[in-house]
């Protein structure tokens, strides 16, 4: 095939991209002839986001390379349906934060310039997009570095606010430093290799002789890149600074989308890269990995140190923003101990940890993001009594935080069993005792929330005047965070169908 | 003809250099400037490992790293002049409102 065929051909599995692209264009386009309207952006940006679901849908989800450069059989994008759930994840999570965007009072008063917000969050997602499909290391650093750029502007985007101008200076340092640290990973990788494109990369070390130190300090530092993105230990120190200073919104959308798309990208990279082809029985069992060094051994001691870390550092916060990020830095512990295992169950898990985990965690920042434009603070301490004067809101983010700790019957609970029962069936007892203390751990800080809100007297002059859209909004995302605690299996089925990475 | 080894010990060099200057420096343009340092370390070794394989792929590499360099740069001085309008510095060490 020549090489504009071959481009021609791509762009038949290119639809989704193309349409975010698209949105983004026109809202930057819409913003400077409309600045007065104030629900036109939104509502074009989900239009935007429903279109680019409905060609996710309708795209074949096994493409074949795309984009290939025409000296090998390979190519610097694929599509398959591990993506398409990561891609649905996505998704899920921009159109829940367009439809936070337009009920926050942060968002409509703080700032004029709202059209740059969305079409800032079009891009965000667009990198999001690349980065769970990409195969070669040239684009895995591209979309890497939009999803990073997006959001870093979006994390000080009401740039009046002291913290919030903070937070994105400190997010934009330790990015340039990680990806800088990922990209000289890289370059280590490509010199070890002399090629950049992952299967390549696992052709070469399953048939050449290389130095394997070389390899693992290469590694390292490219998981290290991911780990930045996923806040996992020793780099999540960016995490806590960054979701209390940004929008609320923005923190919702950065725990769950750009979680996920690092989530793609580490489980693609380390399979293909390092999995070896030959000795793995490609349906079910363990992934020989390449001989050498086992990756899991320093994956299980992140995760723990990652999930034990996120647990007690949230114990004594009093912001609770603070306490959800730390929250977060937990979970992605957890959801990463799923990956120590390195086989297809564990990806399963994942892969169902995040569905639930959208539902939950968005849910937790809505509520709280409600309650705080009213509140004016999102101290913990505040949050006394308010039991009584708002009962649909706090008995909402009861059960949000109640799923996050993961007691049954909360969809919370379905998610972690599905993780421990994966550990204790491959052997990793003790990590799943690990998760399970963690959990309780868990329980005290979140606890602490609800005993606040409904085993005190109130003290402040709170008033809530709930509305249609927090109503609708609140219940589309309580109702699976409920459901899917006693009927999951649908969800089941749908992660079963996407762990199929593309050749493997 | 000067050995492969020569570009890369020299590169790590740089590296380091841009690493130690991140973690001690505290005024945050020079902060900036010590990852530019980091990111063209990177280039080096890339072009040296492109020109010792005879292959093209490091160097087209190097031309979206500057891309994203100059993007990120950017970005970094306007985020630097919105903080400075809050704070009227930009000593890192006095940007203290968020921690632990």
């Amino acid at each position: 095939m020549d090489k504009l065929g071959n481009i021609l051909h791509s762009l038949n599995f290119f639809y989704p991209e193309i349409a975010l692209t698209l949105t983004f264009f026109i809202l930057l386009l819409v913003d400077l002839f409309f600045r007065k309207s104030k629900h036109l952006l939104p509502v074009l940006s989900l239009i935007g986001y429903v279109i680019t679901g409905y060609f996710s849908f309708t795209t074949p989800n096994a493409s074949g390379f795309l984009f290939s450069t025409g000296m090998a059989n390979v190519g610097l994008y694929i599509t398959d349906s591990f993506a398409f759930y990561f891609k649905l994840i996505i998704l899920l999570s921009l159109i829940y934060t367009v439809l936070f965007s337009i009920l926050s009072k942060e968002i409509n008063e703080s700032t004029e310039n709202r059209g740059e917000y969305y079409a800032l969050l079009a891009s965000f997602g667009l990198g999001m997009f690349l980065l769970t499909s990409s195969t070669d290391l040239i684009t895995i650093y591209l979309a890497f570095e939009m999803v990073s750029l997006s959001s870093y502007i979006l994390a000080g985007f009401t740039r009046k606010v002291p913290r919030s101008a903070e937070a994105s200076l400190k997010y934009i340092i330790f990015g340039a430093v990680a990806s800088g640290v990922m990209i000289y990973g890289i370059s280590i990788l490509y010199g070890l290799t002399g090629t950049t494109n992952i299967y390549l990369i696992n052709f070469y070390l399953a048939n050449q002789n290389y130095n394997t130190l070389t390899l693992v300090i290469a590694g390292l530092m490219i998981i290290g890149g991911f780990g930045f993105k996923i806040s996992m230990a020793p780099f999540h120190f960016w995490t806590p600074d960054v979701y209390e200073g940004a929008p609320i919104t923005i923190t919702a959308v950065l725990s769950v989308a750009s979680k996920a798309a690092g989530f793609a990208i580490l489980i693609r990279f380390l399979k293909v890269a390092f999995v070896d082809y030959a000795a793995t029985n490609l349906q079910a069992s363990l992934w020989a990995i390449l001989p050498g060094f086992q990756w899991n051994d320093i994956l299980a001691v992140l995760s723990v140190l990652t999930m034990t870390l996120g647990n007690l550092a949230a114990l004594w916060q009093n912001n609770l923003k603070r306490m959800l990020a730390y929250s977060s830095i937990a979970h992605a512990g957890y959801m990463l101990s799923g990956f120590v295992i390195l086989d297809n169950q564990g990806i399963l898990a994942i892969l169902i940890y995040f569905a639930i985990y959208l539902f939950m965690n968005l849910g937790a920042f809505f509520i709280v993001m409600l309650i705080s434009d009213k509140l004016g603070s999102e101290d913990i301490d505040d949050y006394t009594g308010l039991g009584y004067k708002a009962p649909f809101l706090t008995v909402s983010l009861t059960i949000f935080l109640v799923s996050l700790t993961g007691i049954p019957p909360t969809a919370g609970f379905i998610a972690k069993l599905y993780l421990f029962a994966a550990l204790v069936n491959t052997g990793w007892l003790w990590l799943a005792l690990v998760g399970v203390v963690n959990s309780v751990i868990s329980l005290y800080y979140y606890m602490r929330v609800v005993k606040n809100m409904f085993l005190r007297e109130s003290i402040s002059t709170y008033e809530q005047k709930i509305e249609l859209g927090h109503v609708l909004i609140s219940f589309s995302l309580l109702i699976p965070t409920l459901v899917f605690g006693v009927y999951f299996k649908p969800l089941i089925e749908l992660a079963e169908k996407s762990i199929r990475i593309f050749g493997f | 003809m000067i050995p492969l080894s020569f570009y890369l010990i020299l590169s790590a060099a740089f590296f380091s250099i841009g690493v130690i200057g991140v973690l001690t420096r505290r005024n945050a343009i020079i902060v900036f400037m010590c990852i530019e340092m980091m990111l063209n370390a990177v280039n080096l070794s890339f072009i040296a490992f492109a020109s010792f394989f005879g292959d093209s792929s490091g160097q087209v590499f190097v031309f979206f790293v500057m891309a994203v360099a100059a993007a990120e740069v950017a970005i970094g001085l306007a985020i630097i002049i919105a903080l400075f309008r809050n704070k009227l510095t930009i000593n890192i060490d006095e940007i203290n409102i968020l921690k632990w």
